[in-house]
């Protein structure tokens, strides 16, 4: 299939190797984990309210959505919605057809999935700010995330899977 | 006086077409106009290739950016006094607000897309850096920089401030809606921005809406689904954006390969060594990119300069709509077919899809995706925007994407008749041609 809609092809490739995944956010958190280490994801981040977050990447879910290639379920919870992904027929053909290079590690995106939206939040704003020095880093972290109340302990929890995932 | 309280003996105006005058009072935000980066802003287009849709597209970088600070300059007009407010942020506001898209460099979208560059990197590298800028913000205090630095990057601590330059109904896209109406001439991105003023409110961490100003808040999200289609994403602009990010991959590409240019592109032998210094990035402005584009139109190489041609001349792609789900079969015939008439297809026939172009919708999300607009109801509870309007909850549910697939329907008129390839070719495209 040439170069085409490589990016979209990466994306669905995830949602079939998680076997689904549920919430907008947990996505959004996944990728951007795994371009921080090394994965070729081209979506675009920059950091907001709760942390990363790349607009370049919801289009590009709807789009793949829009095309069939992933089911969105929309559920609706007392004060939000949530959404739930899964590859349909139609996305399990389109990868046979894409010749995407992701060398995905399955067990990653799997121990990703079974993770909180918000450790993965902490996870993700961590490595956003992984260019200061560890001291400073939990400090910033700490600041920006005011609100979520993030303990010592958790922030160690967060150490622990980044040192997993580097192995 | 301290440098930060400096005030000018008299207050300076600039006529704006969109906001009537943008008022100066600060001396640091008169001195931080006057740095050599932020005029640099008056030679990159806020539009980029929209010009050659919208004839009137031609206003810059720095049009808006003063758009920018003069509407948190009334925001923050109305905010004194307001509880949640501090005022001792003014200033930091101010100067975050008139340098956030400092960093863009010429047509940026497509410069950061094919040398993998980020504006946001460069706007901070200029506000810390070795600049003009640096030393007016370091005069205010050897911290400043850096917050301000934050606030653009919206990692500063106190949320409130980042959200005035950057929220789903910041000053940003106010000021960009409207000025990119006016000088495009569509009727589309009006709204009454002055109300929306008045009804904002600083919470804790966030601006909220006053739950009478709803209605005018809901002709703002109405503004950017119309300026989206109609504007943003205008099919021809977008052909422009398709060849403008072809000939940056051909130049590059033949840089690689040892190419010997006629004019050397010296601007840019940084960007395609993947070395770009802050000196070189600032140096690269549109003159000197479309200079390039005249040198190029005259290459031997066949395909860059015919695409710098095109670009020069407004010789720009065709375009059907495609869907790659239903037509994944046609379009590898295509390619095969393109190749067998040696039009390279990597150049030449290219799907563009919506998300390949900047640009944010109005998002509710879900929670803690992305913060929302909040009303603030009567009873002080914050409800999200699309729970309380029927008009943003349709609009936030449409389906805004779409592909297309462009390519050069001249050179494909040119083929012989006798070559099997171009009937076929035709007979593909024409199925559905716009």
């Amino acid at each position: 299939m040439f170069s085409l809609l490589d990016n979209h092809a990466k994306l669905v490739k995830v949602i079939a190797a998680s076997e689904g995944i549920v919430g907008r956010k947990k996505l959004q958190k996944i990728i951007y984990i795994m371009k921080k280490f090394g994965l070729p994801f081209e979506e675009k981040y920059t950091f907001y309210f709760y942390g990363p977050y790349s607009e370049e990447l919801s289009l590009r879910i709807e789009e793949i959505t829009n095309l069939g290639f992933v089911s969105e379920v929309k559920e609706n919870k007392s004060n939000y919605y949530q959404y739930r992904y899964q590859v349909t027929e139609q996305g399990e053909d389109f990868l046979k057809h894409s010749h995407t290079e992701l060398p995905l590690m399955e067990s990653i995106v799997h121990e990703m999935k079974e993770q909180s939206s918000r450790f993965l939040e902490l996870v993700a704003t961590m490595l956003y700010f992984d260019h200061l020095p560890k001291h400073e880093m939990e400090q910033k972290v700490q600041e920006v995330k005011k609100k979520s109340n993030y303990t010592p302990e958790d922030i160690q929890e967060a150490w622990a899977f980044i040192d997993r995932l580097q192995k | 006086m301290a440098y930060r309280d400096d005030q000018l003996h008299e207050e300076k105006v600039f006529k704006d077409p969109v906001h009537r005058y943008v008022h100066v009072r600060d001396r640091v935000i008169w001195d931080l106009i006057g740095t050599k980066e932020f005029q640099r802003l008056r030679r990159i287009k806020q539009l980029g290739t929209s010009f050659l849709t919208f004839h009137g597209a031609e206003h810059s970088r720095l049009n808006h950016s003063l758009g920018v600070y003069e509407i948190v300059r009334r925001i923050l007009i109305n905010f004194e006094d307001r509880p949640n407010w501090n005022r001792e942020e003014r200033l930091l506001c101010l100067c975050a607000a008139l340098l956030h898209d400092l960093g863009h460099g010429p047509f940026s979208h497509s410069f950061e897309k094919v040398f993998k560059l980020d504006h946001e990197d460069f706007t901070r590298s200029i506000i810390l850096g070795d600049t003009e800028v640096n030393q007016v913000l370091t005069k205010v205090g050897n911290e400043f920089p850096q917050k301000v630095a934050d606030v653009i990057n919206k990692t500063y601590h106190d949320k409130l401030v980042v959200s005035l330059i950057s929220s789903q109904i910041d000053a940003d896209r106010m000021d960009y809606l409207q000025r990119d109406a006016y000088f495009t001439g569509v009727s589309y991105g009006h709204f009454d921005m002055e109300r929306i003023l008045r009804v904002m409110r600083p919470v804790e961490d966030q601006v909220v809406i006053k739950e009478s100003g709803m209605h005018a808040v809901e002709d703002y999200i109405m503004s950017r689904y119309q300026m989206y289609w109609q504007v943003y994403f205008h099919p021809v602009t977008r052909s422009a954006e398709v060849i403008l990010t072809k000939i940056l991959h051909r130049v590059k590409e033949l840089y690689d390969n040892g190419y010997m240019f006629k004019v050397e592109p010296i601007p840019f032998v940084s960007f395609f060594e993947g070395q770009v210094s802050l000196a070189d990035y600032i140096r690269l402005d549109e003159a000197v990119v479309l200079y390039y584009f005249q040198m190029w139109a005259e290459e031997d190489d066949t395909i860059l300069s015919d695409l710098a041609y095109r670009f020069m001349n407004r010789r720009l792609f065709k375009y059907i709509e495609f869907n790659p789900n239903l037509q994944m079969n046609e379009w590898m015939e295509l390619y095969q077919l393109f190749r067998d008439v040696d039009l390279d297809p990597d150049y030449y026939l290219v799907v563009d899809s919506s998300s390949d172009l900047p640009y944010d919708f109005y998002r509710p999300g879900e929670e803690e995706e992305r913060l929302p607009i909040h009303l603030l109801m009567p009873n002080k509870e914050l409800r999200e925007l699309s729970r309380q309007s029927d008009i943003v909850e349709a609009i936030s549910g449409k389906k805004r994407t779409d592909h297309k697939l462009y390519y050069p329907k001249d050179l494909i008129e040119k083929l012989p008749e006798d070559r099997p390839e171009k009937e076929k070719i035709k007979k593909i495209l024409n199925k559905q041609e716009s």
